[in-house]
């Protein structure tokens, strides 16, 4: 018997009965839709981690005091003293997978501008400090390498500094402002960043020579991190390595000694979220299979109903030449049909739904394509499996019987 | 001589119940010539319900020989008996068996499905002829539902006729049906033996036999008659005598 005359038997059965198939197909639809739904929110919070991070320089290097014991106590990082400008420099001198590197100093304030005034942080770096952070200019000029040298007084500050203490609009570059009580000279204005995943206001900062900062605001001589870029992403981790040595050797630790530093890469912030949110996908993935799992039940609870349903017309078909490897497939391509049919429908339900939660929901959204493949072919696996049972139970029926069954 | 269709020698059929060996059929032989119309009689219980199922090749004898267009059926597979049926047998029930909400064409077209020689153009020509030769062109589309009682049998009888049988074999064919319609139908069958096809028709009712030209009567498992009718009854003749009905 040709396949096709099948397809058209199974075809005609399904047509026959809308209803009833579009109920079963429910199951299907709704398990490959949350399917393929969850998974591209979860690659899509993924994707916005990523990138908020990466927007951060996704191969910097932050290297911070921390971890040191003294008598005992493990102190707390912002008592640590132990990172010093001597660091700084042999870092910049020996560490050759690096191209930027800087020191950082920072402390909270006031930033005060005639009547307004505004808290802000300000932060003693230099001039690479932008190059790593990937922040760019909106007006005015990087402090250079002798003003740092020289201590000036000299800063930049973010949009959201800029919005509270000239709230005017008249241009802040050349300006006199006061952070505490000192005062500076505002010599340009950074590029608006907005918030970072974490909520974070990127614009809320002061940015001025570290020199400065150390010696006019704080009046310390260690420095609270110092952040690097590595030449690429991929270098990252030997970087830190190479950091780490240098490090120890600086601070001259034995074989025995921790750490009294650390250093991290952003791939590992990275990874540390990311595996987060995978837990998340998995998780609501898991939970759509199951859904995907009782669709395939319910098709196999229908079929079998539809064979019982539907034992005349098999001893018929057997009567007049239908063979039980002609039932058999009847039944298999039905029960086929139908979930490829629902997976299908499905597919669609979750693009749509993905699109809904995109737009009306903001959230990040990323259809993988993997994720409809993976979900279509369970689909077809599923009738395959599910509807293999009633189709045996069809074509083992006795002609016999079945032509007298009532 | 014309050719034998059916051949049976010494046909046995036992059936295993617990501990106890009913003999449905005790050996019993009889052939079947081309064209014939023969009626099989009996009550409940004298295995003729077996020897319709062996006679299609829904059972297997337990002995003896069966023949059917000089096929040997004993030891066939399944597959091979479901062969046979679709070439060479063409089923009639008495509750007709159509596939519903399904159009009469369609149905008529069911048996060709499953031959994968005949492809679909030759299939649903075949089957307009076979609804044609039963009276129902005018019908095609109508699904059973639509249909009387008579009608249904007809399209069940274009079925039986769309692959060429060998042989027709019918269950009570008229069991369901009023006199009127049965006599309707038994003249159909008359007139499609006159064209040459062989009809095996399994009855209880004495008056559908008279219509035939052979009887076979079985009673117990064992034949008790087999005569030819010396007055073969016309059932046009006695459509035509019966009352006209007010409808």
């Amino acid at each position: 018997m040709r396949l096709l005359n099948l397809f058209k038997i199974a075809f005609k059965a399904i047509i026959l009965n809308k209803m009833r198939t579009l109920l079963t197909m429910l199951g299907i639809i709704i398990g490959v839709a949350s399917v393929i739904a969850m998974l591209a929110i979860g690659e899509g919070s993924k994707d916005s981690i990523r990138s908020t991070i990466s927007s951060m320089g996704s191969n910097m290097i932050t290297i911070r005091p921390g971890a040191d014991m003294r008598g005992g106590v493990r102190q707390e990082r912002s008592a640590m003293e132990s990172l010093t400008l001597s660091d700084y420099k042999a870092i910049k001198q020996q560490a050759d997978l690096l191209t930027y590197i800087t020191p950082v100093v920072n402390g909270g304030g006031q930033v005060i501008n005639g009547s307004n005034n505004w808290p802000s942080t300000i932060y003693g770096v230099n001039p690479d400090y932008l190059n790593i952070k990937m922040i760019d200019l909106q007006s005015g000029s990087m402090f250079t390498d002798a003003e740092v040298q020289s201590a000036s007084k000299v800063v930049l500050i973010g949009q959201t500094v800029v919005d509270n203490i000239f709230p005017n609009g008249e241009d802040p570059v050349g300006k006199m402002i006061r952070f505490n009580s000192i005062p500076f000279k505002v010599i340009g204005v950074l590029e608006e960043k907005g918030e970072n995943t974490f909520g974070q206001d990127q614009d809320d900062v002061v940015i001025a020579p570290f020199t400065t900062v150390q010696k006019r605001i704080l009046a310390i001589d260690h420095l609270n991190q110092v952040i690097a870029s590595a030449i690429s992403e991929e270098d990252a981790p030997d970087a830190v390595t190479q950091v780490t040595e240098i490090l120890r050797s600086q601070h001259k630790l034995t074989d025995n000694q921790d750490d009294d530093f650390n250093v991290r890469s952003m791939e590992e912030l990275i990874s540390t979220f990311s595996a987060t949110s995978e837990m998340l996908t998995i998780l609501l993935v898991a939970v759509a299979g199951i859904s995907l799992l009782i669709g395939g039940i319910g098709i196999m609870n229908i079929m079998y109903v539809s064979v019982k349903e539907r034992t005349k017309e098999i001893g018929l078909r057997m009567a007049v030449g239908g063979k039980g490897s002609d039932i058999l497939m009847q039944f298999l391509i039905e029960a086929i049909l139908i979930s490829i049919t629902g997976g299908l429908l499905g597919v669609i339900l979750g693009l749509g739904s993905t699109v809904f939660i995109e737009k009306f929901l903001h959230w990040p959204t990323n259809v993988a394509l993997y994720s409809i493949i993976i979900s279509f072919a369970v689909c077809a696996v599923t009738g395959i499996f599910f509807g293999w049972y009633p189709a045996r139970k069809a074509a083992s029926l006795d002609p016999i019987t079945a032509l007298r069954y009532e | 001589m014309s050719k034998e269709i059916i051949k049976i020698e010494d046909l046995k059929r036992e059936f295993t119940m617990g501990n106890e060996t009913v003999h449905a059929l005790k050996g019993i032989s009889f052939s079947i010539k081309e064209g014939e119309f023969v009626t099989i009689m009996g009550s409940s219980g004298s295995g003729k319900s077996t020897l319709l199922n062996i006679l299609g090749c829904l059972d297997q004898p337990t002995s003896g020989t069966y023949e059917i267009d000089g096929l040997k059926v004993k030891d066939l597979d399944k597959n091979a008996l479901a062969t046979i049926r679709n070439e060479k047998i063409g089923f009639i029930f008495q509750s007709y068996n159509l596939l519903v909400r399904t159009s009469a064409l369609e149905n008529v077209e069911l048996p060709l499905l499953y031959n994968s020689k005949v492809s679909t153009e030759d299939r649903r020509e075949r089957a307009i002829k076979a609804l044609e030769k039963v009276g129902l062109a005018d019908r095609m589309q109508h699904t059973p539902s639509q249909l009387s009682g008579g009608q249904q049998q007809r399209v069940a009888i274009a079925r039986s006729l769309v692959n060429n049988p060998v042989m027709i074999l019918a269950d009570e064919a008229t069991g369901n049906l009023d006199t009127r319609t049965s006599y309707e139908i038994m003249s159909l069958f008359q007139e499609l033996n006159k064209q040459g096809i062989t009809i095996t028709f399994v009855t209880h009712e004495p008056d559908i036999a008279s219509f035939s030209n052979r009887t076979i009567i079985l009673k117990d498992g064992n034949i008790i008659k087999d005569n030819l009718n010396a007055k073969i009854q016309s059932a046009a003749t006695e459509l035509a005598s019966l009352p006209i009905e007010d409808h």
